[in-house]
């Protein structure tokens, strides 16, 4: 279960607050969807809960199944079982994507006390993972990110997370810059980790992703705190009359 | 370069001790040449514009400052592979530690017995590239090379040599001060390897003349040696034939001095060169400065030149890179590529770039660029949030960014052998 209450964040380098009090749950086992306003702090809630530099919490907090995230260097974070699937997945020269995903997932399971995965072993199961998102094998072989398409990136975030094996994850807009294919092999990506008890928390703008991922519940954030959360139907209602009156309503 | 009186009287001790080896037919003419043209020079000073960026005085004093023996458990580079082995110890080759000099298209004699035979090819080649490349800049060290030494391996290559050829040097004393010199003649459809590893000497100045024949084919790599306190000045000298192919990597790791030339003339149509470079120092324990000077003349139609130059520094560690590309009128067609980059892992070290082009031809395409900074905090954050730990994230980031440099290494065996060095030392060398 992830749990962020009252979480205040604002910007290391100036003095301007983000998030101004953002609580949110989110179940073991649940799908819930952030929708928002471009600027309302989305990305930042992500960053924020993975550890990037740059934030300072200045109140709150946020913990995953009674862990203090926030304590935590992002590794251990990672290692806690917190992913976050990037709206800008980063470019890096000179690693292999295959050499970073390995060491990623055996980083992880050293840190549990866990066995390394062989390379025959993770070799085996990262090719039939990368199969089902279409992701081929030269994908695989080329630095991490460098050179991919809008679509090859997010496909690749999915395929981190299967390889990864998260208890949370966060989606941060991996359906923006998607044509409807690209999406819906997405979306099985992440219903094929659906088990009943991990949970993830969607950041999109479209109901379209909505569609296939269906959310138990939909969050709508606007300036850094969540002022509505309902069904479903709260997706369908953004869709059609967008955010002005539920910006209207807060108000 | 004209030559200044003021300058030629500076480091009289050195050039006041030195004197010609006696004997050899060939040999002893061009050392005479090279003291002539040392003297005329005089040894590199403070002063000198070419060496704005490194201080000569450790490389021109009459004594060579005493080095401390590395002790390390770690296996020589390239022991693995399989090849003709020949050591030096303390700059002196060793016959009775070395493999038979036999091996199939390829003539390897030592410098001292070649001296006294009359090698018609030897006489065209030592100190005759070393003094072509003494304009338009001025190498004294390489003259001073060229006069004293007595050292060295002649090599001749015939046809494809079946495995490389490996100098290795190792230290036992903690004073030596050597002077080696090799010549490389790659005949018209040779092609051979020449691997070197070790730290050579406390001080070593060592000289390697190339002449690579029309469609001849020349693969060099290098490892300069752990030791923290040896000082170095290695220079090459390359003419490249028709259709010929020059590629040298070198890789420095450690050392208190490094000042490595590289000079190549592309006289030939078709040809191509790559001169590439990773360098780490961490001035923690010991002061490294690492300093890559080239100088490419392309004087043919058609040829392709590469300059790939990465540098990883922390703790006050220097690199250096200063790269020169002269198109000569009429070498239309080249293809002139020079990157030259540090990565900073802290606030304290230095890169010192100087790349230029010198373009006298107007069909061509050159390119140049330099950049400095440090480990990119997206990738880091990138990696970190997949679970890698900070030390592993910055190692990966560290190797990533040498890789272009490793890349222009075309064996695979002996690229992931240098791979591998560069992860130990980095491994080694985490804050
Ligand atoms: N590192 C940063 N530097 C400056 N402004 C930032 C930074 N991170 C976020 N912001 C600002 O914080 C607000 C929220 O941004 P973001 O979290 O990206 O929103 P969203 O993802 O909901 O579109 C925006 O006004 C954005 O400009
Ligand atoms: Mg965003």
């Amino acid at each position: 279960m992830l749990k962020i209450e009252n979480l205040q964040v604002k910007l290391e380098e100036e003095d301007k607050q983000i998030l101004k009090g953002l609580s949110l749950t989110v179940p073991s086992g649940e799908v819930h969807a952030i929708m928002g306003p471009n600027g309302s702090g989305k990305s930042t809630m992500s960053y924020v809960l993975s550890g990037k530099g740059g934030y300072e919490v200045t109140g709150g907090s946020a913990t995953l199944d009674g862990v203090d995230l926030l304590a935590m260097e992002p590794e251990e974070r990672a290692a806690a079982g917190l992913f976050l699937a990037f709206q800008y997945p980063v470019e890096i020269p000179g690693v292999g994507n295959m050499t970073f995903l390995r060491t990623a997932v055996n980083s992880q399971r050293k840190s549990r006390g866990e066995d390394e995965m062989s390379a025959a072993e993770f070799l085996k199961v990262i090719r039939a993972k990368a199969k089902s998102l279409k992701i081929d094998a030269e994908m695989l072989k080329r630095p991490v990110n460098v050179g991919f398409s809008g679509g090859e990136k997010k496909r690749n975030e999915i395929l981190q997370m299967a390889m990864l094996e998260p208890k949370m994850c966060v989606l941060d807009e991996t359906d923006s810059g998607l044509d409807v294919d690209a999406m819906k092999l997405v979306a099985e990506g992440v219903n094929a980790l659906r088990d009943g008890k991990r949970s993830f928390l969607v950041i999109t703008h479209y109901q379209r992703l909505l569609d296939h991922i269906k959310p138990d519940v939909v969050h709508i954030m606007a300036d850094g705190r969540i002022i509505k959360s309902g069904g479903p139907e709260l997706a369908l209602e953004v869709e059609n009359n967008g955010y002005a009156d539920l910006l209207a309503e807060v108000a | 370069m004209a030559v200044s009186k003021a300058k030629s009287a500076a480091p009289d001790a050195r050039l006041a001790a030195i004197i010609s080896p006696v004997g050899g037919k060939w040999a002893s003419e061009a050392r005479k040449s090279a003291l002539t043209r040392l003297h005329d020079m005089g040894l590199p000073t403070r002063r000198d514009e070419y060496w704005k960026f490194t201080r000569p005085d450790e490389l021109t004093k009459a004594d060579a400052t005493p080095a401390t023996l590395l002790e390390t458990d770690e296996k020589p580079v390239f022991c693995d592979i399989d090849r003709l082995r020949l050591v030096f110890v303390d700059g002196v080759f060793d016959p009775d530690i070395s493999d038979q000099m036999a091996m199939e298209h390829v003539e390897i004699e030592p410098l001292a017995n070649a001296a006294e035979k009359d090698i018609h090819w030897a006489r065209d080649i030592y100190g005759v590239l070393e003094n072509s490349g003494q304009s338009p800049v001025n190498r004294p060290l390489a003259a001073l090379n060229t006069a004293t030494a007595t050292q060295g391996m002649v090599i001749r290559v015939t046809g494809k040599a079946p495995r490389p050829i490996c100098l290795h040097y190792v230290r036992t004393s903690e004073t030596a001060d050597a002077v080696v010199h090799h010549i490389v003649k790659v005949e018209a459809g040779g092609d051979v390897t020449l691997l070197e590893n070790g730290p050579a000497a406390a001080r070593i100045n060592k000289v390697l003349e190339v002449d690579i024949a029309d469609g001849g084919a020349f693969h060099h790599v290098r490892t300069q040696g752990r030791d923290h306190e040896r000082r170095a000045a290695a220079h090459i000298f390359a003419r490249l034939g028709t259709e010929s192919s020059f590629k040298s990597f070198s890789l420095t790791v450690n050392g208190a001095l490094t000042r490595n030339e590289c000079v190549i003339e592309i006289l030939g149509d078709n040809a191509h060169a790559t001169i590439a470079g990773a360098a780490v120092g961490d001035g923690k324990t010991h002061p490294f400065h690492q300093d890559d000077t080239v100088f490419i003349t392309h004087d043919a139609v058609n040829c392709e030149s590469r300059q790939v130059f990465k540098k990883v520094l922390r703790n006050g560690a220097t690199g250096v890179f200063q790269g020169k590309i002269l198109v000569k009128p009429g070498a239309q067609k080249t293809d002139g590529y020079q990157i030259s980059q540090g990565l900073m892992l802290d606030d304290d070290s230095q890169f010192l770039a100087k790349p230029e082009l010198e373009i006298y031809a107007d069909d061509v395409a050159c390119s140049h660029g330099s950049t400095v900074g440090a480990i990119d905090a997206d990738a880091l954050f990138y990696l970190m949030s997949r679970g890698i730990p900070r030390a592993q994230a910055t190692d990966l980031l560290v190797l990533s960014f040498l890789a272009a440099a490793l890349e222009e290494i075309e064996n695979e065996e002996i690229r992931k052998d240098i791979f591998g060095r560069l992860e130990a030392w980095i491994e080694r060398h985490r804050n």
